[in-house]
C-alpha cells in the first residue's frame, strides 16, 4: 500500500489526456505493443482517448478493425500467442459483451491451460459506469461480471495520475488486465506532468487518499471522488443516522483494483469503523 | 507502407459509381467436391505421397479405435472420434510447414497426432488431468478448442501478427459444420479478408452437429459458398480423398504464404461413429446411411487407386498396420498408468504471480490433503 503525495502543480490535464499519453508511452517504449478497436485510428476514439498513435506508429499498431467485438478480443489472442502485447479497446461498457466468451474462455484461462506456457499479456480497455447522461448501454457498472473471473484483473482509476500509472502498469502486465475507464472522470482534470510522468508500480496496491483515525471508507474508481466528498462532509449528529456512531468521515482507503484484492493494504490502514461502497450492480 | 495501407482505400462512391469491390466469379467453388481418385488426374500423383498417406490412415484410424477403447476402460472422460474422417485430419497436418501453426478443435487430436505430438500429450485433455497436455509455442499447435469456432480468430490474429512481424507462417484452423453457424466463425473469416490474414479454414462438413444434421444448420449452397460474402475463395473438396484433400490444403496453405490472403476450405465427408463415446447415433440417424458411407472410406478409396497402380503389396499393408498397431499398443500401456497430478497446481498457474487469496486457498488445500493422508496411514495402520 502506498500513500499518494502530493505532486508539484505542472499543468491541468484531464484522465482522457494521460490514458492517451500512457498507451503513447507504452508504445514507444515497446514495439510488440499494439492497439486495436473500433474507430481507434483516424478518429482517435470516440473519447479521443486514441487521438494520434495512428499518425505517430502506423495503421499496423494502432488498427481500426470490423465492427465486432468477439473478434477483436478473439484475434488479439491469437497476437498474445504469437509475442504481441494487443490493448484493445471495447467502444463502451455494454459493447464489451459481445467479447464476453473470449475473455473469460480464453484470455483469462489460457495461462492456467498451458501451465504457464502461453500468458495473455492483454488489456481490455472498457470506458464504463454512468453519470454522464449517457443513454441505455453506455452506462453499466459492469465490474462484477469480470471480477468473478479468476486470471483476469480488473483495474479501475480515480485520478489523472492514477490512469496514466495504472494503464502503464496494466500493459507491462504479462496477465489480462480489464481496464475499466470511468466515463464520468474522462474529462477531470489535474495538475499533472507529462514530461515526468510518475514511476509505474505494480497494479493490485491500495492506497490511502485521505487519512484519518474514526473511520474507514473503502471504494475504488468513479466511486472515489463521492468517497472523499462524503469524508470531507461535517459529521451527521449523534442519532440521525444509521452512520450515528461515526463522529467524523476522516479515512479513505481506495482500493484502485477491485481484482486481486490488496487485503493486507486495506486491513493495514482500517479504523474501528469501515464502510466499503461503490456505484455498482450488486 | 504498412499491411493495413496494402490493402487500398475505400471509400463509399456515389451511386451511379456503384460496382462490386471485387469480382465474385473467382471465389465461387466448383459445383462438385474436388476429387482426385478415382479420376483421371489421380494416376498423376506421387508415388511416395501416396504410399505415405495410406500409412497415416492406417495409423490414424487405429489410433481412433483406440482412443475409443480408452474411454470403454476409463482411461479416457470423453473422445470425439474422427473415425471416417481420417483424410482430413492427415491432410491438415501435411499441409503445413514446421515454422506454421495449426488450431485444432476438440475432434482434431488426430491432426495434432499426425503433426508429431505424443498422442499421450495430445490426449490430456480428453483424460479430463489437464487443459492441455503440450506447449503450444513449441509445436506451434494451439490447446485443442472446446467453445466452437472460438479458435478460429485465435488463428487470424497470430497469423496477422506474424505477417506484422515479416515471418513466413500460416495458420490452419479447423472447424466442424456446425461451428461455421457460430459468430465466431463469422467474424474470424471476415477479420481475415479484412487483413488479408494467411489463414486456411477447415470445415470438415461431417453431416451432424452431435444430433441435428446440416439441412438445419445451414441454408447456404454450401459451406464453401460463405467464402465469397467475406471477399475469399471457396473450395469444396471431397473429405475421404486424401490426395484432394492434401492438393487443396497445400494450395491454399501455400497462396496463404505468398501474400494471397484466406482460403475457406469446405470438406465434405462423414462421421462414422457418434459424436462422441457418450453419445447415441442411432436416436437421430439410420445405419443404413452410415453404411452407405462405408463405400466412400478415405482408407479403401486410397487402397483401391494404389492396388490399381501397383503400388500396395502385402508387405506394405503389414508394415502399415504393424507400426498402427505398435503405435496403439505404446498409447494403450501408457494411458493405463496413472498420471501423477499436483493438486496445487490448481493454483500455481492463474497468474504470473499468485495473488494472497489463491496463496490461501492453497495453503487451505495443502493442510487438508495432509489430515487426510494422516487419516489413511493412521486407517491403514489399524487395517494391518
Amino acid at each position: 500500500m502506498t500513500t499518494v503525495a502530493a505532486k508539484p502543480a505542472t499543468k491541468p490535464a484531464t484522465m482522457a489526456q494521460a490514458l492517451g499519453r500512457a498507451l503513447r508511452d507504452s508504445m514507444a517504449e515497446d514495439p510488440s505493443v499494439h492497439v486495436l478497436g473500433e474507430d481507434v485510428g483516424a478518429l482517435g476514439g470516440v473519447f479521443r482517448v486514441t487521438d494520434g498513435l495512428a499518425r505517430e506508429f502506423g495503421e499496423d499498431r494502432c488498427t481500426d478493425t470490423p465492427l465486432a467485438e468477439a473478434g477483436i478480443l478473439g484475434t488479439a489472442v491469437g497476437m498474445a500467442m504469437y509475442g504481441l502485447r494487443p490493448v484493445v479497446e471495447m467502444q463502451f461498457d455494454a459493447f464489451a459483451y459481445p467479447a464476453f466468451e473470449q475473455l473469460i474462455s480464453h484470455v483469462a484461462r489460457m495461462r492456467n491451460r498451458t501451465k504457464g506456457a502461453m500468458p495473455m499479456p492483454i488489456t481490455v480497455r472498457v470506458p464504463y459506469g454512468g453519470g454522464i447522461g449517457g443513454v441505455e448501454h453506455h452506462s453499466d457498472s459492469s465490474e462484477a461480471y469480470y471480477m468473478a473471473t479468476p486470471g483476469l484483473h480488473v483495474v479501475t482509476p480515480a485520478t489523472v495520475a492514477d490512469a496514466y500509472g495504472l494503464l502503464r502498469a496494466s500493459i507491462a502486465s504479462d496477465d489480462p488486465v480489464v481496464f475499466l475507464e470511468p466515463k464520468r472522470l474522462y474529462w477531470s482534470k489535474a495538475d499533472w506532468n507529462p514530461d515526468a510522468p510518475q514511476s509505474v508500480e505494480p497494479i493490485g496496491r491500495a492506497v490511502v487518499r485521505r487519512s484519518g483515525r474514526s473511520a474507514t471508507l473503502i471504494t475504488y474508481g468513479p466511486s472515489v471522488p463521492v468517497c472523499l466528498e462524503a469524508a470531507a462532509a461535517p459529521a451527521p449528529r449523534a442519532g440521525t443516522s444509521k452512520w450515528s456512531t461515526c463522529a467524523r468521515w476522516c479515512l479513505s482507503t481506495t482500493r484502485r483494483s477491485p481484482r486481486p484484492y490488496d487485503a493486507r493494504g486495506v486491513r493495514s490502514s482500517c479504523t474501528s469503523r469501515v464502510a466499503s461502497g461503490a456505484r455498482a450492480e450488486r | 507502407m504498412t499491411v493495413m495501407e496494402q490493402r487500398g482505400a475505400y471509400r463509399p462512391a456515389p451511386p451511379p459509381a456503384w460496382q462490386p469491390r471485387t469480382d465474385p466469379a473467382p471465389l465461387l467453388p466448383d459445383a462438385e467436391p474436388y476429387r482426385v481418385l478415382g479420376t483421371e488426374t489421380a494416376g498423376k500423383a506421387d508415388p511416395g505421397l501416396l504410399r505415405r498417406l495410406y500409412a497415416e490412415l492406417v495409423r490414424g484410424r487405429r489410433y481412433n479405435t483406440q482412443a475409443t477403447a480408452l474411454t470403454k476402460q476409463g482411461r479416457l472422460a470423453v473422445y470425439p472420434s474422427s473415425t471416417g474422417q481420417e483424410a482430413c485430419e492427415v491432410a491438415a497436418a501435411l499441409a503445413l510447414k514446421e515454422r506454421d501453426w495449426l488450431f485444432p478443435s476438440y475432434r482434431d487430436t488426430l491432426a495434432v497426432v499426425a503433426r508429431g505430438l505424443d498422442p499421450v500429450s495430445a490426449l490430456t485433455l480428453l483424460r479430463g488431468d489437464w487443459h492441455t497436455g503440450y506447449d503450444p509455442r513449441e509445436h506451434r499447435i494451439a490447446p485443442l478448442c472446446t467453445p466452437l469456432a472460438t479458435q478460429l480468430p485465435h488463428a487470424v490474429g497470430l497469423a496477422h501478427a506474424a505477417r506484422l512481424k515479416g515471418d513466413d507462417v500460416v495458420a490452419l484452423a479447423m472447424v466442424g459444420d456446425g461451428g461455421t453457424s457460430e459468430g465466431d466463425f463469422h467474424e474470424a473469416l471476415n477479420f481475415a479478408a479484412v487483413w488479408q490474414a494467411p489463414v486456411v479454414f477447415l470445415v470438415q462438413n461431417n453431416g451432424f452437429a452431435i444430433s441435428v444434421p446440416l439441412a438445419k444448420q445451414t441454408a447456404a449452397p454450401s459451406l464453401a459458398h460463405k467464402a465469397v460474402g467475406y471477399g475469399m475463395p471457396g473450395r469444396l473438396v471431397d473429405g475421404n480423398d486424401a490426395v484432394a484433400m492434401h492438393e487443396v490444403l497445400s494450395e491454399a496453405v501455400a497462396r496463404a504464404r505468398e501474400g494471397g490472403g484466406p482460403t475457406l476450405v469446405e470438406a465434405v465427408t462423414y462421421r462414422m461413429e457418434a459424436h462422441t463415446n457418450a453419445d447415441d447415433a442411432t436416436r437421430y440417424r439410420p445405419d443404413a446411411e452410415v453404411d452407405a458411407w462405408r463405400d466412400h472410406d478415405p482408407i479403401l478409396l486410397l487402397e483401391r487407386e494404389l492396388t490399381e497402380r501397383g503400388l500396395l503389396d502385402d508387405d506394405i499393408r503389414r508394415q502399415a498396420a504393424e507400426d498402427a498397431e505398435t503405435m496403439a499398443a505404446d498409447l494403450r500401456e501408457r494411458m493405463n498408468q496413472d498420471p501423477l497430478l499436483d493438486p496445487m497446481d490448481l493454483f500455481t498457474h492463474v497468474y504470473t504471480e499468485q495473488t494472497s487469496q489463491l496463496r490461501e486457498q492453497a495453503a487451505q488445500l495443502r493442510a487438508e490433503l495432509e489430515v487426510a493422508s494422516e487419516e489413511a496411514d493412521a486407517s491403514e495402520g489399524r487395517t494391518r
